[in-house]
């Protein structure tokens, strides 16, 4: 470890007109690692991502990636949003839409070519989708348009990753392979962060895990942070009998087949 | 016919109109398919309505009818408007689509009201400020032609530069965002260049039809293609065509407005997109689906053992 953390977050306070969605959050995160944030809905998951990127206003709170501001380092950093925040009408192909991801590096008015092309393809064959380069995107299944979004992402070249619910709505194939990538990623020593829903399959995925609902309730590695006690805090009472299942060794195992 | 394109082709002054509402409608599609695919459709009828007042305003501060003035005052209350709608929906309830139905109607009535003013005003530089209303291309001046074909062709220009930011921000502005494009300032670009294409051609099309020229060329379009810079050009060759015969329409028949001839060219345009363009035409979908349909009931023959022995017997293969 080189001493500097890929993301470091303090005291960071988001508010939608006058509601608070999140308090106070703050939290270092190890190089390296997978890392799930885990909360109920509306417990402010995709905020705490958005508001990291810049793109929700803070209130108050500081963020730092690689010891320096976003803006500075923004070319380490990817991101995956939710595949709904997207019109998948929109005309352009798969491979078009994975070249976005080298938009930054290009700048202003430069157009995407040949090197640009190539890494696509690179990319789109990473997550197993280079026979769909030229397929238009609303002709892809909802998956496959799940890892279009990750492969726009990989063209990104990133150390740091964000993931807004990659798993959502996905059928066990695409779970796999976004998870295969996840490991990818992390043997090659970068770190991402998933904003996760699925409670059984916790332990199984991810090395570290953010517990939150308005506030940052635990953080640390899974097998010490996942605990009957921390996901009662989370997700209070009514939870209490899928936390149990979900936080007893064998479950993780059992859902793995 | 011919003969009558021939002899209209050969006066200067035509001329000079035709290529400038080629011009017109070219921009106006262009940017037009920004603002279809931003879902921003009803955006620019709203700007144009919004238009009126401020053109209103200028004639009545300045006493002449300067075409440079209407600009500056129709961008000044395209401004308001979109910010009258911006207040609307950040401190109401209601929503975008409410927000600029009222604000569309109230500048407009604002509008009727100041032109009428101004006609009762006994002003005689007023004459022709009506046709604002619904365009007449023929009372154009050398000046305005000259405005209105600058203006487009800075709007084309920059389109072409902006292509990968346009495209981008009119996808995901989110993800530009985080890439380190300033989304914000891009889509206000986009409305900005939306309010001088509309008004660049409220002289030529009227107020009231000019967001025709920006919305139907481009919704023609995108029947035709699945590619971004396909249907960016083929909505400008739409819009041109529409402006074209627009004005020759209305240059042949005295007294009948640019605006609507345009707008039924157009909309024609869209009409004949929407039944024949492949794939995605209505004829081509139905089509498609009476085969799928076909196909089916076949594979159930031969699948279903009492049926198999028929088409065994006609000799096919299963």
């Amino acid at each position: 470890m080189t001493g500097i953390f890929p993301l470091q977050v303090s005291n960071l306070t988001v508010a939608y007109q006058k509601k608070t969605v999140l308090r106070n959050v703050g939290f270092n995160i190890p190089e390296g690692k997978l890392i799930g944030i885990i909360g109920p809905n509306g417990a402010g998951k995709s905020t705490l991502i958005k508001a990291i990127l810049g793109l929700v206003p803070k209130v108050d709170g500081e963020v730092s990636i690689f010891g320096g501001s976003y803006r500075n380092r923004r070319k380490q950093v990817g991101y995956v949003p939710q595949r709904e925040s997207v019109d998948w009408d929109f005309p352009t192909n798969a491979l078009d839409v994975v070249m976005m991801g080298r938009y930054g590096h290009l700048g202003w008015f430069r157009r995407p070519g040949a090197e640009e092309r190539r890494l696509g393809m690179e990319c789109l064959d990473k997550v197993g989708m280079s026979a769909f380069s030229g397929r238009q995107i609303s002709q892809l299944s909802g998956g496959q348009q799940q890892r279009v979004f990750l492969a726009r992402a990989l063209a990104q070249e990133a150390d740091l990753y964000f993931m807004d619910e990659p798993f959502a709505g996905v059928d066990a194939k695409t779970e796999k392979a976004i998870i295969g990538l996840l490991h990818q990623l992390k043997s090659q020593g970068k770190t991402v962060l998933v904003v996760h829903h699925d409670l059984a399959t916790v332990e199984q995925y991810f090395d570290h895990i953010l517990l939150v609902n308005g506030e940052l309730i635990a953080a640390g590695p899974t097998n010490e942070t996942f605990t009957p006690e921390n996901l009662q805090r989370t997700y209070g009472g009514t939870m209490a009998l899928i936390k149990g299942n979900a936080a007893s060794p064998g479950y993780g195992g059992d859902a793995s087949c | 016919m011919l003969n009558w394109l021939a002899g209209m082709l050969t006066d200067p002054n035509v001329r000079w109109i035709l290529f400038g509402s080629l011009l017109l409608g070219l921009g106006n599609g262009v940017i037009g398919s920004f603002s279809y695919l931003r879902k921003q459709s009803l955006l620019g009828d709203t700007l144009a309505h919004a238009s009126l007042p401020g053109i209103c305003i200028s004639f009545m501060l300045s006493g002449v009818k300067s075409v440079g003035l209407f600009v500056v005052g129709a961008i000044l209350s395209g401004m308001v408007a979109t910010f009258g709608i911006h207040a609307i929906t950040r401190y109401t309830r209601i929503k975008q689509d409410a927000a600029m139905g009222i604000v569309l109607s109230f500048f407009f009535g604002i509008g009727i009201v100041l032109m009428t003013h101004i006609q009762h005003s006994g002003n005689g530089n007023q004459s022709g400020l009506d046709k604002y209303m619904f365009g007449q291309a023929a009372s154009m001046m050398k000046p305005d032609l000259y405005m209105m074909a600058a203006v487009s062709a800075g709007l084309i220009l920059l389109s072409i530069l902006l292509f990968k930011e346009f495209k981008l921000v009119s996808f995901d502005p989110g993800y530009a965002r985080g890439l380190g494009y300033p989304a914000a300032a891009l889509e206000q670009l986009l409305l900005f260049l939306t309010v001088v294409s509309v008004v660049a051609g409220v002289q030529a099309v009227g107020v009231v039809l000019i967001a025709a020229l920006l919305i139907t060329p481009a919704a023609a379009a995108r029947y035709w293609t699945h590619r971004l810079g396909v249907m960016v050009v083929l909505a400008g060759l739409f819009g041109a065509l529409s402006g074209a015969a627009g004005t020759l329409v209305s240059s042949a028949l005295d007294n009948l407005p640019t605006g609507p001839v345009t707008v039924l060219s157009a909309t024609s345009l869209f009409v004949l997109s929407a039944l024949f363009a492949p794939g995605r035409g209505v004829i081509a979908k139905a089509l498609v689906s009476r085969k799928v349909k076909s196909d089916y009931v076949l594979q159930q023959a031969g699948n279903s053992p009492e049926l198999q022995t028929t088409v065994k017997a006609s000799g096919e293969e299963v």
